[in-house]
This record gives C-alpha cells, structure tokens and sequence, in this order.
C-alpha cells in the first residue's frame, strides 16, 4: 500500500529557481577608478599634529591583497615612537582638551565628520585598494558609517551630563586604541568619536596590514585644525601594539581584535588600574525556522557570511536551519553561491573581494583542511579565481557536528559551518553553547518565536529576519569571551567616562 | 571547692545551646565537604564558634548550585524579585536582635551593631525597589538610520562570585549581594574571615524569604585559600572583589583572562555612606543586548547582494 502510494503521489516540485547568472549574462567589468585616491609613497607617523619620521628609522611596505603590489611604504613605531605619541597625548589632555569647552570640542568632531564626508571617494578607493574589500562595500557602508560615527558623536560632546543619571562624568585621559584590518576606516571612527566627545585624547594604532585610510584620516584631522596632540595616530606591527598598551600614561585601552589577543591585553594590564574596552571574536549563530520566508533568510544567510569575505567578528559563521528545511534552505545557498561574484575589489560588480593578507588566507585555509578532515562535506563556488592576491571561493559545509572545530572556533573568512536542529530548545542549547557572545541571528515569521530566542540567545547583538547591521546610535558588544563594554549609542559613552557622584 | 557545690551548680543552671555555623549551597546547610574548620576567637580571646573552613570543592559546588538556579532566577518577573528582596528585608528585621548579638560577639557595640543592621534592612529595601526599574534606566530604544526598530536592554551576565568586604559582617555583604541579584544573577559569596557570623544567620533569612536554592550561595574559609578559585572558574562570567590589597587585585584582573571575566573592584567603597548604594552597582553586572528587526515587511527589504 505505502509503495503503490508513493507511486501515485506527483513529486515534490522542487521549489528553488536556480540562478545562473554566470552562464546567461556576464557583467561587463565596472572598474572605480584610482585616479581620486591620492596614496603618497611614504607615510610617517602621525605625532602632535605633524607627520613625524619614526626615531626607529624603519618604514614597512603596505600592499594590495588584490594583487600584492606595493601601495605605499609606512612607518614603524617603536617604544621611543609609542612614548613620543603617548606625551604629546598628555600634553594635549592637560593643557588643551580637557579644559576646552564641550561644545567648542563637539565643533571639532562635527568637522571631522563633514570632511570625511566630502572625501568620501577617495577614502573608498583607499580602502578597498588597501584591504582587499569590494568597493561597494567600502563605498556604500565603511565610509558613510565612519563618518556618521563621528557625527553622532560629535553631539555627545556637551550633552554628557543627560547621559548618565544622578551622575557626573568625567574624562579619563589619553587612551591607547588598537584596531583590526577587516573594517579600518569604520573602527578608527568607533574609537576615536566617543573617546574624543568625552573629552579624552588618544592614540590609535591601526593594523599592520590596513595602516592607509587612518593615515588618510590624520590628514583629515590636520584639515579640521584639531589642536595638536590630541589625536595620534602611530602604525606599527603587534610590539608597537605592545608598547602602547603597557605605556604607563596610557589610562584606557580599547581593543577590537582576536580574543587570544585580548586575554594577553587583559594579563599585562592587570594591576594597573587602566580602563578596557574588549571587543573581541565570535562565532555567531544564524538560526532559521521552518515558517522563515527562506528566501529572505537566504538572502541574510549569505550577507551574514560573506560581507566582507567573512571577515567580520560577528560574521554569522554557524547557520543553524530546522530539519523540515534544510534540505531547501542548503540548495538555495548552494545556488545563492554559485551567482556570488568573486573578483577585482574594485569592480562595482564585485561581490566577494580578497583575502586581507597571505596569512590571514594561510588560517582559512588551514580550517577548509580541518573541516575536511572532521568529516563535513565542503562545497564551494565553481568561480574562477584571480591569479595574484590572496582569494578564497566562498564556501560551505554541511554534515557538521557541534564539535567540529569549525563549528567552535572562529575562521575569519568566507566559510559557513551548516549545522541542523529540530526544537526551538535545542537549537538554544547549541547556539549558546560557545565561549563567544557576540551577535546572533534569527529567522521566523513569528514574533513570539523572535523574541522567546532573542531573549534566551547570549550574545551581545540579535538581528531578528536581518543581519550585519550597523548604526552609530546601536550598542555594539559581546557577552562572555567576546568582550566587555559597548561601542555605540549612549552605551558607548559609557567605557570613556569615570562616573562621579554629582 | 566541693565535689557537691560543682554539681549543685551544673545541675541548677540551663546549658545554653551553641549555634553550628555552616555553609549555605543550592538552598542547604552543608558543612564544608574538606571537614574543616577555623576557630573564630573574640576580643577576650574566648572562642565563639567553629567556622567551616570551605574548600575548592565547596566553591565548585556552589558554582553548581549558582549556575542551575540562573536562568530560573533570571527570568522571573522582575517585579517577583521585587518583592523576594522585600522579603528577605521582612525577614531581617524579624531577626534583629540575633544580629546584633552576633555583632556585639564580633567586637561592636550594641548601638554600633543596631544601626549596622538597621541599614541593612533598609539597603535591602532600596534594592528591593530597583529590581523593576533599572531595566528602564538603563535600557534604550535607538534612533538607527534605516528602516529598523531597534533597542537595547540589560541582562544579567550571570554567575557572579564576590569576595565580600571583610571589615564589615553584615552590611558589606548585604551591599554587595543586593545589587548582584536584584539584577537577576546567582551569586557564590564568600564571607568575611573575621567576621563571619552575620553571613551564615544571613543564608537563614534567605533561606526563609522564598529566594530560590542556589541564588545566593555563601561559603565561610581564607580568601587566601579562596580567591583564586573564584576567578578561575570557567563557568563564573564575573568576579566582585572588595578588598583593597593589591596583589590579589593583580591576580584577579590577571586569571580574569581564562574567560575574559568581568571584574569590579568596590575597594574604595564606603557601604556605610549613600555611595554604598546605587543602581550603578546593578549595572556593573549587566550586559547590555541590542535587538534589530525590520519595519518593513521583510520581503521587500533588498538584500544587499
């Protein structure tokens, strides 16, 4: 009976209109040209309000992860460098920005803000040549966010004592910030607007690998007339990152990066009385449920992974998609893949960039190969890659078991870890079942179902039916391993003030 | 001196019933599972008490008993809090002279002890109060540029162990216990050395107030045995400690890295003053989590690819 049954029942129709992009149409390339990005050949630090040669006498090459030539060469902070730039930062706390008016310092962040603004192309260029990220990307969310960053800021600067109830704040000092290369422009914003609007000053050493756009930045605070010492901006590699942490007059450090990295900052800064900030890694789970519009969760899916090649602390790296559905949900990304654009970051069209660095591309590497080897099944997109420069297909794994290190650890690149469940409780026990707590995602049409999971989700973001949104009025953060204190909104305030009983 | 006078006199006086001071675990008074103890001795140089001397595997049980009871404490009703820390401040005052007898035993006078425990009756009742409103302080909804609704609570970050001030029998823990589970954590204490009499009366009034096993855990021992224990736990997400020695402060902040704890240090506190008190105290053990969703109909919002 079941088998005549099975014989007379039509077939499930397949329910997923492959996209073929590729075979139909090509796009006809649409390069932005380099001609509004101005890179000098040499940079110096950024000390004072001047660009200084470095007292270590040592310049290294940044390049284009696109195509590995050389963009410009940038100097090397040392201890006597990091000194140097940390002094000039006290000087300009005691004797200009602390006793500067709030509103007169709010100007000068609102400046920064328009200036950024109006140079919004050239920084694009500059990003997208230094890190490796598409141009849309850089075009439409990192340059346009750093700028409202500031700007949202900026207002904050004479309204603090609004901000905290029965409190009043005070400045902390100079603070030493440290910011990684997957969103360079975008980070140095984070750091710098509220650390300045509470009238703090500051020392920020961008990433190795993405030293341009901040360089491009201190010009632009050169251009806004900031007084002199009140923002230094110091390139370097991890021992410079070293010697500004451990610098004595340093009273607030704040670090986005690696949690490896973050543990050692919080060891060596013990006993020292120095404020933190940790916005470390993640591992963020992207939940979809069965009466999820799967092509929308799809959708959020793929840009929760791939923006930016993957390389985003709170890229949603663990999709977890109820059992009734998966079977769809994985063919629709596996054909959502294959339309993915992956080339030139330049190129408008462009949809996945390159890899930030060899290195960086060395460890996603290093985790297709462990994934492999714990048995998941890899399937990547069939997509021709550039000759030069460091790329990497964007990639999926089904088949994968909580345990699998790929579904543990943090791989930092275009690489989802599929992972199935059936009930909305243990889908919770498994998404929280990790040291990180950065941001998570949920997909249903229901809304108790939302807010049941957002509730019971330990993580610092829940983007419910969207994904990797960002706002300079949104509190930004991790719980558990993924770090303490908040980067944006009034929260944001918060890491950058001692508060006083008033 | 007689063999008759002796037992005339032992005869005709009532023997007092000494107190078991214990250690209070996942609702339960447990001595110490190591089977040691501590002689505490008042100013006279007579001894009070036996005190449970508590080990790691006393604190590793607490953690236990505290992390079980987490998500249940959390997600009552904040207004059910609310009236849990009324009563535990009902409970208090029902038992103040057993306090300050206590205090009195522990070298304070008696008007000394009378006020300490009067304010901390009253800091229970001002906790009490906050358990349904700091949410509102410190909560958000955010003004985002795009077609978003989008706001920010705080959540309990969780398991919490405390190293209560030690100058202070009562109020200290009191202070610092308060604003710990008001906020809808668990907490593992580990009382004052010197003075730790207050804090094992203190777990019977939790036990008696309708606050859940394993909310409040209170262990008696050494913070030199101790301490480190607290903030090595992995499965503790912040460390309170109130002293103001340095080098425990360092190897706190140190071992804090295992799990990137998040510590405080109340060092510079005066509990008996109205600094003592803020809701400032419930939010240093909160995490703040920003919730995003589409206004518009989700099918029509581009996906960015």
């Amino acid at each position: 009976m079941d088998k005549k049954m099975q014989t007379v029942l039509p077939k499930k129709k397949k329910n997923t209109l492959k996209l073929k992009f590729e075979t139909t149409r090509s796009y006809a390339p649409a390069l932005e040209s380099t001609s509004a990005a101005n890179i000098k050949p040499q940079y110096d630090l950024f000390i004072n309000g001047k660009f200084e040669a470095p007292l270590s006498k040592k310049y290294f090459p940044t390049i284009n992860p696109s195509n590995e030539e050389k963009l410009s060469e940038v100097a090397e902070a040392n201890a006597a460098d990091v000194d140097k730039a940390v002094k000039a930062a006290t000087n300009a706390y005691e004797k200009v920005w602390k006793k500067m008016a709030a509103k007169e310092r709010g100007k000068y962040i609102f400046r920064i803000a328009r200036i950024i603004q109006e140079k919004a192309r050239e920084l694009a260029i500059i990003e997208t040549l230094d890190g490796g990220k598409p141009i849309r990307e850089s075009r439409d969310f990192d340059i346009p966010a750093a700028a409202n960053h500031f700007f949202y800021y900026a207002g904050w600067a004479d309204k603090l004592d609004y901000a905290f109830p029965n409190k009043r704040t005070e400045s902390i000092g100079v603070a030493g910030q440290i910011i990684p290369w997957n969103f360079p422009l975008l980070m140095a914003a984070w750091k710098i607007a509220p650390a300045l609007a509470t009238g703090n000053t500051v020392v920020l050493k961008p990433a190795e690998t993405t030293p341009l756009t901040a360089l491009k930045l201190a010009e632009i605070i050169q251009e806004a007339d900031l007084p002199p010492g009140v923002v230094n901006i110091i390139t370097g590699g991890g021992a410079t990152g070293v010697a500004l942490v451990n610098h004595p007059e340093i009273k607030k450090i704040a670090f986005t990066g690696s949690t490896e990295v973050g543990k050692i900052i919080l060891q060596t800064t013990a006993g020292t009385n120095k404020k933190l900030t940790l916005e470390l890694g993640g591992k963020a789970a992207n939940i979809i449920f069965e009466d999820a519009p799967l092509d929308e969760a799809v959708e959020g899916v793929i840009n929760g992974i791939f923006f930016n090649q993957g390389q985003v602390c709170c890229a949603g790296s663990r999709l977890y998609v109820q059992e009734s559905v998966a079977h769809t949900v994985i063919q629709k990304l596996k054909d959502r893949l294959e339309s993915l654009i992956v080339g030139n970051p330049l190129d408008k069209n462009t949809d996945i960039g390159a890899i930030n660095s060899r290195q960086q591309l060395q460890t996603i590497q290093k985790y297709l190969k462990i994934g492999k080897q714990e048995g998941a099944e890899l399937y990547e997109s069939p997509c021709a890659l550039p000759k030069k420069g460091f790329w990497c297909r964007p990639t999926l794994f089904t088949n994968v078991a909580q345990s699998n290190r790929i579904a543990q650890e943090e791989i930092f690149g275009p690489v989802l870890a599929i992972l199935t469940f059936r009930t909305d409780d243990e889908v919770i026990e498994k998404a929280n079942n990790s040291p990180y707590g950065l941001s998570a995602g949920v997909w249903t049409d229901k809304g108790s179902k939302i807010f049941n999971m957002s509730k019971r989700l330990k993580a610092g973001v829940i983007w419910a039916n969207t994904f990797n949104k960002f706002d300079p009025t949104s509190p930004f953060g991790g719980f558990k391993e993924s770090g303490f204190g908040r980067e944006g909104g009034l929260h944001g305030l918060l890491p950058y003030v001692n508060l006083i009983n008033s | 001196m007689n063999n008759s006078t002796i037992s005339k006199k032992t005869i005709s006086k009532r023997i007092e019933v000494l107190k078991t001071y214990k250690i209070y675990i996942g609702g339960q008074f447990p001595r110490s599972e190591s089977g040691r103890f501590y002689d505490l001795i008042d100013e006279g140089g007579k001894k009070i008490a036996n005190i449970c001397l508590s080990s790691r595997k006393d604190f590793r049980d607490a953690v236990i008993a505290a992390r079980n009871a987490c998500s249940g404490w959390g997600n009552r009703a904040a207004f059910n809090r609310s009236q849990i820390l009324y009563r535990m401040a009902e409970m208090l005052e029902g038992r103040k002279q057993q306090f300050i007898d206590e205090l009195v035993q522990q070298g304070n006078s008696k008007s000394q002890g009378a006020k300490e425990v009067d304010l901390s009756i009253d800091r229970l009742i001002y906790y009490a109060g906050w358990c349904d409103k700091y949410q509102q302080l410190f909560s958000s909804v955010n003004p985002v540029a795009s077609a978003h609704y989008n706001f920010s609570v705080p959540e309990p970050t969780g398991v919490v162990s405390i190293i209560a001030p030690q100058s202070s029998s009562l109020l200290g823990l009191v202070s610092v216990i308060a604003p710990v589970i008001a906020g809808g954590n668990t907490c593992v204490v580990l009382a004052s050395e010197k003075n730790p009499l207050c804090a094992v009366t203190f777990a019977e009034v939790l036990n008696s107030s309708d606050l859940p096993a394993g909310v409040v855990n209170i262990l008696t021992g050494k913070i030199s045995e101790l301490s480190s224990w607290f903030v090595q736990h992995m499965d503790v997400n912040a460390t309170i400690y109130c002293e103001t020695n340095h080098a425990i402060q360092k190897m706190i902040q140190e071992k804090s890295a295992g799990n990137v704890k998040r510590i405080q240090l109340y060092d510079k506190i005066d509990w008996n003053k109205s600094e003592g008190q803020s809701p400032y105290f419930i939010q240093n053990m909160q995490e703040i989590k920003t919730t995003w969703h589409p206004i518009e109909p989700i099918g029509s919002g581009s996906g960015g690819y």
